[in-house]
């Protein structure tokens, strides 16, 4: 057999050659075991897509994790400048595919800040609807991949029969099931079709089951609990310092949501609660996000009040063919289904962004990793990372 | 009769499944492809060339498993002919008192299994 | 020349006894057997799981699907062989075998119904037989993670070697239970022994103060334990070791893995009902148990045991290592202990 080939992969053939520098074990620590790097990514079932981990393990434990990013890289920030703002959205789609709304909404206002225009209010109402529904449908995919990352598959479909109900609204808005493209400059796309808010009150007390069955599945399974709670501890202060958002730093006790800190859209005018846990852990987070979309269902229900009171209407700005803002710039942050979504746009006054920056909230919660994962075994490790529900296409744009 | 006269069948069974496993592997052999390359035959890390050898010491602990296996099972060993015998010496009136003698050996063993308990060998 | 007389003449000119041939047939059926048993639980399981998570399993191929088993045994067949260049080929093509072999030498032992005519061979130490021939296994599982040399095999293979060893202690203490009120290894005299009324099968007799029932529940879970499935699946962890020992493995030598890993699912769910379940006697005196019938009751009570199995597998998560050993070695060891202490001075009472 041909054991060596000049180019590709496989051209540094002995592999086991290249041993990496292992410290040289000190006195009286002779029995220590070896330590395996082992890359955990960009190929494995729970990295949740193309996240690569280096671990360096010895035995069953975890003693560094590096994560190496990048194979999602897409670089949506200089594509940006590259189209006019009306074009920037259809990019926004992709960050957070998961969250598409989200995004289109944190673009939108962005833009509509430098325009400095007045949306009209049933595009904002229907904003929010759209907004809370993706928030429970991306939770909703969170639960399910993260049972699957605990060995429990049956979840997974329960909470897939869910969101594929939520899709299917979305799709009766605006003929897309991901990547919705919905919310644009000005307003939405479209109003809501008829009998949509009819179907959507139906759809209301089915999720409110849907949702206890999944507690009842999952969440509160006692092996579930056993496993993720007192593992992957991030205490507030840590949780601050490393600027972790949304559900990451609601689990750690710090009731921060960018909804109730810095309203936008009508946040203020419907009555809902932020949830936070004192317990820091991997259960936390899991628990904050299934009781946050019981709260989403909450302002989902308010919305639709309001929404079946108001007359069907204009639900767009008239915006001229190209949009120009002035020179100057501005930074909107709206709470995404992963933390707070922040978007700085630099305009020069020309039609197209000069500079165009995302924080891409699971970027930012990524980078605690190495910081939680030394000293856990590694199928806590897999516990933890999924506990932070990352979406690579955010974390690499 | 001996008593491993049956034992033979075993052998047999033995010879058997081996007979199949080739059977099968030589069926594989007849219709399946092969094509290897150095990029199919790179052991399976996410996609990624690996670092270093697989074959490492591994952590004390598994070993200390394997000790305490081969204690106990030992010990189960030993139990089962008392347990096949023991009907038949209640029945003729000493059954209590092979009862008590196990006990003492099941006893020593539940020593040993304490001791391991404290010194924290059963912790992971 | 008759059919019979050819096979005479054969028999005469091969020069070997009778009970040599009838073994090898035997052979050939418990191997056929075993192979329909699989592929029809995977199949069943694919259905189950699959009405249990909303969905509606194989469907196409066949009537109902009922041949997806069969095709995906013919796709592996069909599927190139591959041996890392970083394995150790001897132990690497050994693993298979050792693994294969003892999943399939544990059927000579089971009483599928009245013995002699469905049991292959009722061997005086049955019992403790099948707890050896099983425990060879957990040998090619490391060898198989360790021949690989691939981190993640390697890392499997250490994995299920500490599982596979720790829950072996409390399975035999628990199977020492039966074997203690029957006073017998022979798998045909225990059953004979529980007989054909449902309060008197191990599991459900009062006179033990439900100190049986307790070890069969032991039983059950060491079983879920030694055969890996979920919640104690670790070796093959999908979502952290990929796939654990036999990720390098591919084609007919993973088929193999695959194979003894559901035959052993069977056989351990056979040994339960031979033990705790009174085997091929039917619940209640005036059923029948006999000829076919007892094959029938046998096939009704593993099965119900291996879907009670497969149930779990698709209900619950996976437990982590530490929970998995400490349960081992904390709490089910000590409890099977006093349990069979107990049931023994109830044994040596009476």
């Amino acid at each position: 057999m041909k054991r060596n080939s000049d180019s590709g992969i496989g051209s540094n053939y002995p592999w086991h050659k290249q041993r990496p520098v292992i410290e040289e074990p000190r006195p009286g620590e002779a029995l220590r075991a070896d330590r395996l790097i082992v890359n955990m990514g960009p190929q494995h079932p729970s990295t949740h897509g193309v996240l690569r981990m280096i671990l360096t393990v010895d035995g069953e434990w975890v003693v560094a994790a590096e994560p190496d990013i990048g194979y999602l890289h897409r670089g949506f920030e200089k594509l940006a400048e590259m189209r006019d703002y009306d074009g920037t959205i259809f990019l926004s789609d992709r960050w957070d595919y998961l969250a598409s709304m989200s995004n289109n909404i944190a673009m939108s206002l962005a833009i509509e800040r430098l325009l400095d225009i007045q949306v009209p209010e049933r595009a904002q109402w229907i904003r929010m609807l759209v907004a809370e529904l993706q928030r429970i449908a991306s939770h909703l995919v969170f639960i399910a991949a993260y049972g699957l990352d605990m060995g429990a598959m049956t979840p997974f479909f329960y909470c897939f029969r869910e969101r594929e109900r939520i899709v299917g609204f979305f799709e009766a808005l605006c003929g897309a099931r991901l990547t919705y493209h919905y919310v644009r400059v000005g307003g939405v796309a479209a109003d809501l079709p008829d009998g949509f808010l009819e179907e959507l009150e139906k759809f209301i007390p089915m999720l409110q089951s849907g949702f206890d069955e999944i507690d009842e599945l999952l969440i509160y399974n006692p092996i579930l609990i056993e496993r993720t709670s007192g593992i992957g501890i991030i205490p507030p202060h840590l949780a601050v310092s490393y600027g972790l958002s949304g559900p990451m730093i609601r689990a750690s006790g710090i009731p921060y949501d960018v909804r109730k800190c810095h309203p936008y859209l009508f946040y203020d005018a419907v009555d809902w609660d932020v949830i936070t846990h004192e317990a820091c852990d991997s259960w936390a987070r899991v628990w904050v996000r299934s009781q946050e979309m019981r709260q989403s269902l909450r302002i989902v229900k308010q919305v639709v009040e309001r929404l079946k009171e108001m007359p069907a209407g204009e639900v767009r700005v008239k915006l001229g063919r190209s949009i120009r803002p002035q020179k100057g710039d501005c930074y909107v942050a709206i709470e995404s289904p992963r933390g707070e979504l922040g978007i700085y746009i630099v305009s020069d006054g020309s039609g197209k962004p000069y500079r165009v920056k995302i924080r891409g909230p699971s970027f930012v919660n990524l980078s605690i990793a190495p910081r939680v994962l030394p000293g856990v075994k590694i199928a806590d490790l897999v516990a933890i990372l999924g506990s932070f529900d990352l979406v690579m296409g955010e974390v690499d744009r | 009769m001996h008593f491993a006269a049956d034992y033979w069948y075993v052998a047999l069974f033995a010879l058997m499944g081996v007979i199949f496993i080739f059977v099968a592997l030589f069926l594989a052999w007849l219709i399946r492809p092969h094509n290897p390359t150095p990029d199919k035959l790179m052991p399976y890390e996410c996609s990624v060339r690996p670092v270093g050898e697989a074959r490492v010491q591994f952590r004390i602990i598994f070993y200390l498993v394997a000790l305490l296996f081969l204690a106990f099972d030992v010990e189960v060993v030993f139990l089962f002919p008392w347990a096949v015998v023991l009907r038949e010496l209640g029945s003729i009136g000493l059954g209590l008192l092979a009862w008590f003698d196990m006990m003492l050996f099941i006893g020593i063993l539940l020593l040993a299994w304490l001791y391991a308990y404290r010194k924290g060998m059963l912790d992971w | 020349m008759s059919l019979t007389q050819l096979c005479e003449r054969l028999l005469n000119w091969t020069g070997l006894p009778v009970e040599v041939w009838v073994g090898l047939v035997v052979a050939v059926i418990i191997f056929l057997f075993m192979t329909v048993i699989v592929l029809a639980v995977v199949y069943l399981f694919r259905k189950f799981a699959g009405f249990i998570q909303l969905r509606l399993g194989p469907r196409y191929v066949g009537p109902r699907g009922v041949l997806q088993t069969v095709c995906d045994a013919v796709k592996l067949l069909a599927k190139e062989d591959i041996i890392p260049a970083e394995a150790d080929k001897g132990i690497f093509i050994a693993a298979p075998l050792i693994v294969f072999l003892p999943a399939y030498l544990a059927y000579i032992v089971i009483p599928f119904g009245q013995p002699p005519h469905f049991q292959p061979k009722d061997l005086n130490l049955g019992i403790l037989y099948v707890l050896a021939i099983t425990s060879i296994t957990v040998v090619g599982i490391i060898t198989a993670g360790w021949a690989s040399g691939s981190k993640w095999a390697t890392i499997g293979g250490m994995r299920s070697g500490a599982q596979l060893i720790s829950y072996e202690v409390p399975m035999s203490l628990a199977v020492l239970v039966p074997v203690l009120i029957s006073g017998s290894l022979s798998m045909k005299d225990i059953a004979e022994m529980q007989g054909d009324r449902i309060w008197y099968w191990n599991a459900f007799n009062i006179s033990y103060f439900g100190l049986a029932f307790i070890a069969f529940v032991i039983y059950m879970i060491c079983a879920l334990a030694e055969t890996n499935q979920i919640p104690f699946d670790l070796p093959e962890a999908e979502s952290e070791l990929v796939a654990g020992y036999n990720v390098e493995y591919s084609g007919m030598r993973f088929a193999f893995f695959f194979l003894a890993e559901f035959s052993n699912l069977f056989v351990v769910c056979a040994i339960a009902t031979t033990l705790f379940l009174g085997g091929w006697y039917a619940p209640l005196p005036f059923l029948p148990d006999d000829g076919f019938w007892s094959l029938l009751w046998f096939m009704l009570k593993t099965l119900t045991l291996v879907f009670i199995v497969l149930w779990i597998r698709s209900t619950y998560p996976r437990v982590r290592i530490d929970q998995l050993m400490e349960f081992a070695w904390k709490r089910l060891f000590p409890i099977a202990l006093i349990d069979l202490g107990i049931v023994s001075l109830i044994v040596a009472l009476r």
